[in-house]
């Protein structure tokens, strides 16, 4: 800060920021419930959705997790394959935020926002993806440090609460920081935000990197015991979270009248090139330890690609979970994929949902099966689960679907500060 | 629609230009609320069972005294009134210089599961699920591959060709489920025990997915047990009823063994294939055991160092 005169104004231009916050907060609340029809239909139906989730949780609560299909011997189910998803997606936000701010690409700039606010959306997901997994939520306060008792730095999971929240206030601050500039019509002040943006690129890496620990932390299962978790999961989540990102512009630009090049969009096709090869890699080096050893660890691997002892309940999904993921990958591969083609959505859809499958219960549920003691129990999620899970992803949808609403008003300026009025606003 | 500066006031509460429109939000947003309502109404009965002294308990080390006395009182009439039977809650504290540890004696166990029943009596375990710390495996003969066993046989015992292996917590020196509660729920004790407070636990189970010997267990419903039939000799740490939605586990009987006695595990065993004891007193059994026998203990590898001996006789 060199220049005085911006520093002899900065303290009124921070009264007029401050004193202009609620109108701003008023017009987002006026843009979250005013819009077309097809907005009204999907909000009501995301809402519905969510309430029958909120209301299969309220029974789970109070009947016991018997509701669910988990079990003794598979005690972690669709809620933390779900988790583990989520996370990876908001992981992927980065992978806007590292063009645009490490290689200074221009065109992403004006867009990496939607990543961010994609990863807020995800961790969202990801957090209520644990706390229905909580047997006891009335007791969540035993985990707020200070109040509760935090084993902390022995837990991975302490680590994981730190750094999903950490992630979250940061690309809080990140999206309501520079959606409230642009709204003020000023230009955002770095030192405001680049550091955080910075520290959210190495915070991404964090949040699925110790998501991977908490499996691959645990010696007694060796499925997840490989050092190769991490990677894996960084990999593909630099795939499913720009695919995600990559459907989001498609229906941002058919929505509104926010208009960009093919540039940014053909920037993550290219990331998603490299990442997916890389994963594939990394999932065919595993197999061919866990296979051609063919040692004890392999009976996890063995149930989930072939089925062992007459229970096959995975292996439908994993070779759809790997059709996918190879068909994705072809399309991907296509020139037509840089192009605003169908064949591009096509793509994203396959690899999100053989990621999905890959990441979630493909990986989750070999970890129980066989159990520690080498029993073969199967799971396969209740309609409780079923309900909680989309409800889930619903609640994340709708959160998802406001913020980038407000931030498309926002980037239009259908809302913005009236000019010269920052005092009088406030009284309106 | 595309600009919302000519309409500074929030659409809902603004009559004019567009009443219709507004009017039609306002009846959405109370039906909304009403929806959400109802869909959480089950909560509500749920608390109906629960406490504000319970909500605020305080974690069980951090307990004075006084307030642990209020706990178990509080706790024994939570029994009467919800199962119907007088208990009383101790609180059984480690013995200086004492670390337990237990030996199986794999040739002449006859897998007749006394040992899994005795346990699910004393701990006052679900009887629904017939739950029960100890899961014995019929083994084949010929080497010690859990692949090959089977936990779930249904014949006399014992079967020709067969060898019997019940398993429980091994009560690690080094417990990867201790390690891995994100909130101390589960801790070890100075006698070695690792205990659960399961007014404490929140149920995440990361504790069960950590453990490499299947020794913890969740509580998937509250338990039901008929009155007559629960035991009312009830350690706060050990064999108390646990509430839904907690971690459970063997704890040694500690309410017996911190007392003189032995576990009940061991008292049921017909054929005195169990050996508990001290380990820290030269002249007990176990400590015998653990000098004469040719002793190994499960999965080694992992670094767990399991205070639970097998050996055979021959």
């Amino acid at each position: 800060m060199t220049s005085t005169p911006a520093a002899a104004a900065a303290p009124g231009i921070q009264r007029d920021a401050i004193r202009s916050y609620p109108g701003f907060l008023w017009k987002a609340l006026g843009v979250a419930t005013n819009g077309t029809w097809l907005f009204y239909g999907w909000m009501t139906l995301l809402t519905a959705i969510a309430l029958v989730g909120a209301n299969a949780w309220a029974v789970q609560v109070r009947d016991g997790m018997i509701v669910t299909n988990m079990s003794d011997h598979v005690s972690w189910g669709l809620y933390i394959a779900n988790f583990t998803f989520c996370v990876g997606l908001a992981a992927g936000g980065v992978m806007m935020v590292i063009p645009a701010y490490l290689y200074d690409d221009e065109e992403m700039h004006g867009l990496v926002i939607i990543g961010e606010a994609v990863a807020v959306a995800a961790i969202i997901m990801s957090t209520l993806s644990v706390v229905v997994d909580l047997g006891r939520p009335d007791r969540f306060w035993h985990l707020i440090p200070g109040i509760g008792k935090f084993n902390w730095p022995m837990s991975m999971l302490t680590w994981d609460i730190i750094v999903l929240n950490g992630y979250l206030v940061i690309n809080l601050h990140i999206v309501g920081y520079l959606l409230y500039m642009k709204y003020l019509g000023r230009k955002p002040n770095p030192n405001w935000y680049v550091p955080f943006v910075f520290l959210s690129i190495i915070w991404a890496i964090s949040i699925h990197t110790v998501t991977a620990f908490l499996y691959c932390g645990l010696g007694g299962r060796p499925f997840w015991n490989t050092s190769l978790l991490a990677p894996r999961f960084l990999a593909s989540a630099f795939v499913s979270g720009p695919a995600f990102i990559l459907l989001v512009l498609r229906v941002l630009r058919m929505t509104t009248g926010w208009q960009w090049s093919p540039r940014p969009a053909q920037t993550l096709i290219q990331i998603i090139r490299v990442a997916m090869s890389i994963n594939l890699l990394m999932l065919a080096s595993e197999l061919f330890t866990l296979f051609y050893t063919g040692s004890g660890h392999a009976a996890a691997a063995r149930y989930l690609f072939f089925g062992s002892h007459g229970a096959n309940g995975l292996v439908a999904w994993i070779w759809t979970a790997i059709a996918l993921n190879l068909i994705g990958t072809v399309l991907f591969f296509q020139p037509a994929a840089l192009e605003r083609s169908w064949l591009r959505i096509a793509a994203c859809l396959c690899c999100i949902v053989g990621i999905w499958i890959e990441k979630g219960m493909g990986l989750v549920i070999p970890g129980f099966i066989p159990s520690t003691l080498h029993e073969v129990v199967e799971y396969a999620p209740s309609m409780t689960e079923w309900k909680i899970t989309t409800g889930i992803l619903a609640f994340g949808l709708l959160v998802l679907t406001l913020l980038v609403k407000l931030i498309a008003a926002v980037e239009l300026k259908q809302i913005s500060q009236p000019k010269g009025s920052g005092t009088t606003e406030a009284q309106a | 629609m595309n600009n919302l500066n000519s309409m500074p006031e929030l659409p809902i509460l603004n009559d004019q230009p567009t009443g219709r429109r507004s009017f039609l939000k306002a009846c959405g947003a109370t039906l909304g609320l009403a929806a959400w309502a109802t869909a959480l109404r089950p909560l509500t009965e749920w608390t109906e069972d629960l406490n504000v002294d319970e909500f605020l308990q305080k974690h069980y080390r951090e307990l004075t005294a006084d307030q642990k006395q209020a706990v178990f009182k509080r706790l024994e009439a939570e029994t009467k009134e919800n199962y119907g039977a007088d208990v009383h809650i101790t609180d059984s504290q480690p013995i200086p210089g004492v670390q337990f540890a237990y030996a199986l004696n794999l040739s002449i166990c006859i897998g007749c599961r006394k040992c899994a029943e005795a346990c699910h009596i004393e701990n006052n375990h679900d009887r629904t699920t017939n739950n029960s710390y100890i899961r014995v495996f019929e083994m084949q003969m010929g080497g010690i591959d859990f692949e090959k066993g089977n936990a779930t046989y249904d014949h006399p015992v014992p079967q020709p060709g067969k060898f019997y292996m019940p398993v429980q917590c091994q009560q690690c020196e080094n417990p990867p489920c201790v390690t891995a509660c994100p909130i101390e729920a589960t801790w070890q004790e100075d006698d070695g025990i690792v205990v659960v407070d399961y007014n404490w636990c929140i149920g995440c189970r990361y504790c069960e997915a950590a453990c490499p010997y299947h020794a913890r267990r969740f509580n998937w419903e509250k338990p039901e047990i008929p009155a007559e039939e629960i035991n009312p000799q009830q350690g706060y740490l050990s064999n108390r009823i646990r509430p839904q939605g907690v971690m459970e586990k063997c704890t040694f009987c500690l309410h017996r063994t911190r007392e003189g006695r032995m576990p009940a595990c061991l008292e049921a065993c017909p054929t005195g294939a169990r050996v508990f004891g001290n380990v820290l007193d030269p002249d007990s059994e176990i400590r015998w055991v653990i000098e004469n026998k040719r002793t190994f203990v499960l999965k080694e590898e992992l670094g767990t160092k399991p205070r639970f001996y097998y050996f055979f006789d021959e």
